[in-house]
């Protein structure tokens, strides 16, 4: 598709606020004992407006907080099962909470969404932040699927007021959009029509849903393939509309199944529209497991792979 | 009062404040008393003692110093204070906990004055954190106060707090405990043990110092004492208090916190006439 070579979301992101702390004084970046190369730039050129908190995510968020009602626009950097889950109150708080009545520009920026710290097992690995954090009023929850995406969110979180939650993959992910970034206002990109169905997926499922189209397409099957990575405030009429072009809807999603997340967003969207459609959720199976395997094997078990996708998809379509 | 440059008789005050507390839970009963009236001398010294910079026409006032207060139902006592210093209108007293008053049962940042969220408690040390630094960033010299209770400590983010502040050497940041040694279910050291404080915070490298918490005098001179003083380290005031100062059956009682004396008691307390 492009010969651009994949790189980390976190570095595509890192590069941008470094470039722009020069010139922005108000940018502040927070981290929670959680590093990456280009961190070190910001470190070494900006010391006064970086800061690591040590290992303790709620003071995190909290010191985040302080910070932003003194008018710095805030990054804060951790894993993303703890800087989500381990300070949730936090973020409830002082956060969306607070944010109603004190105006704040408070982005999260959390690596790590589902599988992607493939040995390190479920304390690392995270299939809750979705509905966990779409959940918060006032919280932006972006997932984008490459990392052009990724650095493009940058403009989005440092120049618009409000709470971001950024759910990056740790991995390098193929590049789906070129060197131009989707439309950010729309949050959602149709990278495939087909007519058969539509795929909404995010973040790595996106090159899930699009292996799976190219497989099905071998035999006739037509997908349309929706990479959506604003998970709160995309375009509901224009997705909508998409949606209603084609007779049934299947959602991936890295992050549990039937809990909250892409699967009940997109039901719940075909029903605020009054479109009836059969849909199809495909996220991990709701359990917690310790088995080890590279990440096209874990998904294979929990339900999300390239594989059993396929299988489950044709199914799906038979019926 | 000459003594500590201050024109407001800081005692009187303190009595006031007392008695208008008993005032807002005479009317309003679902108001925790006993842990309002444990810091009424804290927050007299901060607001009454010119030891705070504000403005109530400007809660927003960027030269302000800002106070958090942190101990959620405990500190109904500034309903009274913020009402007197013209944050709102004083008839909004009558209507606490009211439906269309923004005077609840826990002080919420809707009420002018109020800087953030309390309520759930250990939110405020480390969100004062982050104001003190970005103060610090932008070279401001406003100071930052904290008003937390005891029995808040226990929440494990404030300690996470105690240690940023003194890594990043916040001597911006006073952090002042309302020490009055009981939680909701019984007495702190009976619980969980904060042991000393002072040694504790000290320990953590900031600069406490330990003060009777209704000797409001003492209050603001510790006060006055720290708000000078900048050598780098965060600082800290214990405030030795009792919790229902003044009320009897409710002072200091284990269970005070959810107890709620009976409205005679109140009612001859406020037919004392002031001292």
């Amino acid at each position: 598709m492009t010969a651009l070579q994949p790189r980390a979301m976190r570095d595509a992101l890192l590069e941008r606020i470094w470039e722009n702390m020069a010139t922005d004084e108000r940018l502040f970046f927070v981290a929670a004992d959680f590093g990456a190369p280009t961190l070190d730039r910001i470190r070494g050129d900006f010391p006064k407006r970086f800061i690591n908190v040590g290992i303790a995510e709620q003071n995190l968020i909290n010191v985040s907080a302080g910070l932003a009602l003194e008018g710095f626009k805030v990054f804060a950097y951790a894993i993303a099962p703890f800087i989500t889950m381990r300070c949730y109150e936090q973020c409830r708080t002082n956060l969306a909470l607070l944010s109603t009545v004190r105006p704040m520009n408070v982005t999260l920026v959390g690596v790590g969404a589902g599988y992607s710290y493939v040995v390190s097992g479920p304390t690392h690995q995270c299939y809750e932040d979705i509905t966990l954090m779409r959940t918060l009023p006032g919280f932006s929850v972006l997932s984008p699927a490459d990392h052009v995406t990724a650095g493009a969110l940058f403009d989005r979180c440092a120049g618009q007021r409000g709470l971001k939650y950024l759910r990056f993959d740790a991995q390098n992910l193929p590049v789906l959009h070129g060197e131009t970034a989707p439309d950010l206002n729309k949050g959602f990109t149709q990278l495939r029509d087909g007519s058969d169905a539509s795929v909404v997926a995010t973040g790595y499922m996106v090159h899930t849903a699009l292996k799976v189209a190219d497989k099905l397409a071998q035999d006739g099957i037509s997908l349309a393939v929706i990479d959506l990575f604003d998970l709160s405030g995309f375009d509901q009429d224009a997705l909508a509309a998409l949606l209603a072009a084609r007779p049934a809807l299947i959602s991936m999603e890295e992050g549990f199944s039937g809990r909250g997340g892409v699967d009940s967003l997109a039901r719940d969207l075909l029903s605020r529209k009054g479109l009836e459609r059969p849909t199809l959720g495909i996220g991990v199976e709701p359990a917690y497991r310790f088995e080890l395997g590279d990440r096209a094997t874990l998904h294979e078990q929990v339900g999300i792979g390239p594989l059993v996708a396929e299988a489950r998809v044709r199914a799906f379509l038979k019926t | 009062m000459e003594a500590s440059g201050v024109n407001v008789d800081l005692r009187a005050k303190a009595d006031w404040v007392w008695r208008q507390t008993l005032e807002v839970y005479r009317r309003a009963p679902e108001v925790r008393l006993a842990s309002s009236l444990s810091p009424v001398e804290i927050f007299v010294s901060l607001y009454y003692g010119g030891l705070l910079r504000f403005d109530p026409q400007r809660t927003d006032w960027e030269e302000r110093d800002r106070c958090i207060i942190s101990k959620g139902h405990g500190s109904i006592c500034m309903y009274p204070i913020l009402a007197d210093l013209g944050y709102f209108p004083a008839e909004e007293l009558e209507r606490v906990c009211q439906a269309g008053s923004f005077l609840g049962g826990i002080p919420d940042p809707v009420i002018p004055g109020y800087e953030t969220v309390n309520g759930s408690l250990g939110h405020g040390l480390g969100v004062a954190s982050g104001m003190a630094l970005g103060l610090k960033v932008k070279g401001g010299a406003q100071d930052v106060f904290v008003v937390t209770g005891d029995g808040e400590l226990h929440e494990g983010a404030n300690w996470e707090a105690i240690m940023f502040a003194a890594q990043n050497r916040l001597d911006n940041l006073t952090l002042i405990v309302d020490d009055n040694r009981i939680c909701m279910l019984g007495f702190t050291d009976e619980i969980n043990s904060l042991g000393r404080l002072a040694d504790r915070l000290g320990g953590f490298g900031w600069d406490c110092l330990e003060v009777d918490g209704h000797d409001v005098m003492a209050v603001h001179a510790a006060l006055s004492h720290l708000k000078k003083t900048r050598d780098g380290r965060p600082k800290a005031l214990v405030a030795r208090t009792i919790k229902g100062r003044g009320v009897p059956g409710l002072e200091n009682a284990p269970l005070s916190h959810v107890m709620s004396p009976k409205f005679e008691t109140i009612d001859s307390l406020l037919r004392e006439p002031q001292q």
